[in-house]
């Protein structure tokens, strides 16, 4: 067994945006879902709560997303996000592998995380898609949404109102599964609680 | 063979005259009534001055000749409906007292407008507000102006321009301050200001029809007639923007029958329900979803049972 190793992993601007993100983010699936026409579950909160609870959560997680992309454009973290094109396919690859059959059959972990490598190639390739398209796809259409007197009335044939709507809760629906999956592979590590500590703490052991 | 042929001209003359209107609205200058009655002023011979005088025409009875040319009667002449004797100016004062045939006079019991629904629509007339408040003096032309109205609703396929058009019959009173003082005899509330508690005002009255919310709506008729008193109006957000949206049964009854009976194309669908929210307005979107969720589900806890035989 190696020698436990703490590193400082999460700053404090990286964790608060980390939190009120959670928190939005959060908001925003359980009164999305609300709103989905074959939900009805408007009852219990009441339609027009609903959306102006996801109207306010909608803000603050844009709000917070300007706080997450300052942050890497001006501090180091932002490197961690670099994708490069050696390996593109073959280190997601590897790590999938580990995860699927590798860690129940004795694997080590093919890129275990350092201070040089905060993600794996997974992980990596999930946080940029969630954080740099996703995201930024939810929020312009959030917005688009929010004043609809700006969105084109035709988008060809389709009410440019409708596209709106439905890129922006498609895009929601895959933050959603995201997030799912998210939570789960945090589970995974010495024990199932351990790396939401670290995102609470800012402090990581490397094992 | 020269007296046939005087016959046979004579016959083509009465048989064409016989088809073209009396008097065609076209050329409006040209039409009895309407050399007066399509303009701002009118100039008729006084016989007691002798002389030629130049009057103002009432505002309510200057025609809108555009419009009567492209409404459902436009193949009737005036005096079909109004008296023949209003050919003499001044016109007689006793005319004025003479009842005009009313719409169910023609439409009524009349198999050929069926469709329409025409006793129904009066049935539900008589509950309306305007009924109960005004009676008979609110009459089906309040709304639907006999001269230039257009069976918009039926015959647009653009939803924007079936709702402008109904808006408009609404707002020719309900935003007009001497109109609405006319019928009602008190002052007209502010629109705007009324409706202060909808979000995106200005969008909603472009899309969606007075109506929507302000009568009950009725199954069995394409238009519900039934304007609802204001305390009754929907005020539910929810009641549109759901699957099983309203609309459906008022507005977008129209689009479902074309849809049904064209067997539509994938847009109408899809633009047709841009109301209600989400992706899940598209069948294969909601079936991916579920499928995609379900499949991630199912990934988490088989690989988590894994994870807690193996203990890891």
């Amino acid at each position: 067994m190696a020698a436990t190793e703490k590193l400082y992993f999460y700053p404090v601007w990286l964790r608060i945006w980390h939190g009120i993100n959670a928190l939005g983010i959060v908001t925003l699936i359980i009164t999305g879902i609300s709103m989905q026409s074959s939900v009805e579950s408007s009852h219990i909160l009441g339609f027009n709560l609903i959306v102006k609870l996801h109207n306010i959560a909608g803000t603050l997680v844009t709000l917070s997303y300007f706080i997450y992309f300052i942050g890497n454009v001006v501090t180091p973290n932002g490197k961690f996000y670099r994708i490069k094109p050696r390996g593109f396919f073959a280190k997601p690859i590897q790590q999938a592998i580990y995860y699927a059959w590798g860690m129940f059959h004795g694997m080590k972990p093919p890129y275990p995380i350092s201070e040089k490598r905060k993600f794996n190639p997974l992980q990596k390739y999930a946080y940029v898609m969630v954080m740099y398209m996703a995201v930024p796809v939810v929020i312009i259409s959030g917005i688009g949404l929010l004043f609809p007197e700006i969105i084109l009335d035709k988008v060809y044939a389709f009410s440019g109102v409708f596209v709106t709507a439905v890129v922006h809760s498609a895009m929601g629906f895959f933050i959603s599964v995201f997030l799912m999956i998210h939570l789960y592979i945090a589970s995974i590590g010495k024990s199932p609680l351990e790396n939401f500590k670290s995102i609470i703490t800012g402090w990581h052991q490397v094992h | 063979m020269k007296y046939t042929s005087v016959i046979f001209v004579c016959l083509f003359l009465f048989c064409t005259t016989g088809i073209v209107p009396a008097q065609s609205y076209k050329n409006a200058q040209h039409h009895q009534c309407l050399k007066c009655h399509s303009n701002q002023s009118y100039s008729f011979m006084n016989t007691v001055k002798n002389k030629v005088e130049k009057r103002l025409m009432n505002p309510y009875f200057i025609i809108d000749t555009v419009g009567l040319t492209h409404g459902v009667h436009k193949q009737f002449d005036c005096t079909d409906c109004h008296s023949s004797e209003y050919g003499t100016y001044p016109h007689q004062a006793t005319l004025k007292l003479q009842p005009l045939s009313t719409c169910l006079d023609c439409h009524g019991g009349d198999a050929s407008f069926a469709t329409y629904h025409f006793e129904r629509i009066d049935e539900e007339f008589k509950k309306s507000v305007h009924y109960k408040v005004y009676g008979d003096n609110f009459t089906c032309t309040k709304c639907h102006s006999q001269h230039t109205y257009k069976a918009t609703a039926r015959t647009s396929s653009d939803v924007l321009e079936i709702v402008d058009y109904s808006n408009k019959m609404c707002l020719s009173c309900h935003n007009d301050m001497k109109k609405y003082k006319m019928v009602s005899g008190h002052d007209n509330p502010k629109l705007i200001q009324v409706h202060e508690w909808l979000p995106n005002q200005e969008l909603h009255f472009a899309h969606v029809r007075c109506i929507e919310c302000h009568t009950e709506v009725a199954d069995s008729l394409m238009v519900s007639h039934n304007i609802l008193p204001k305390e009754k109006a929907l005020k539910k957000c929810v009641e549109c923007h759901s699957a099983n949206s309203r609309l459906k049964a008022s507005l977008y009854k129209y689009q479902n029958l074309q849809k049904r009976s064209e067997n539509g194309t994938l847009n109408t669908v899809l633009a047709n329900e841009s109301y209600i929210i989400g992706s899940h307005q598209i069948p294969l979107l909601k079936l991916a979803s579920i499928l995609i969720f379900f499949i991630a589900l199912c990934g988490i806890l088989i690989h988590g049972i894994f994870r807690i035989i193996k203990k890891k």
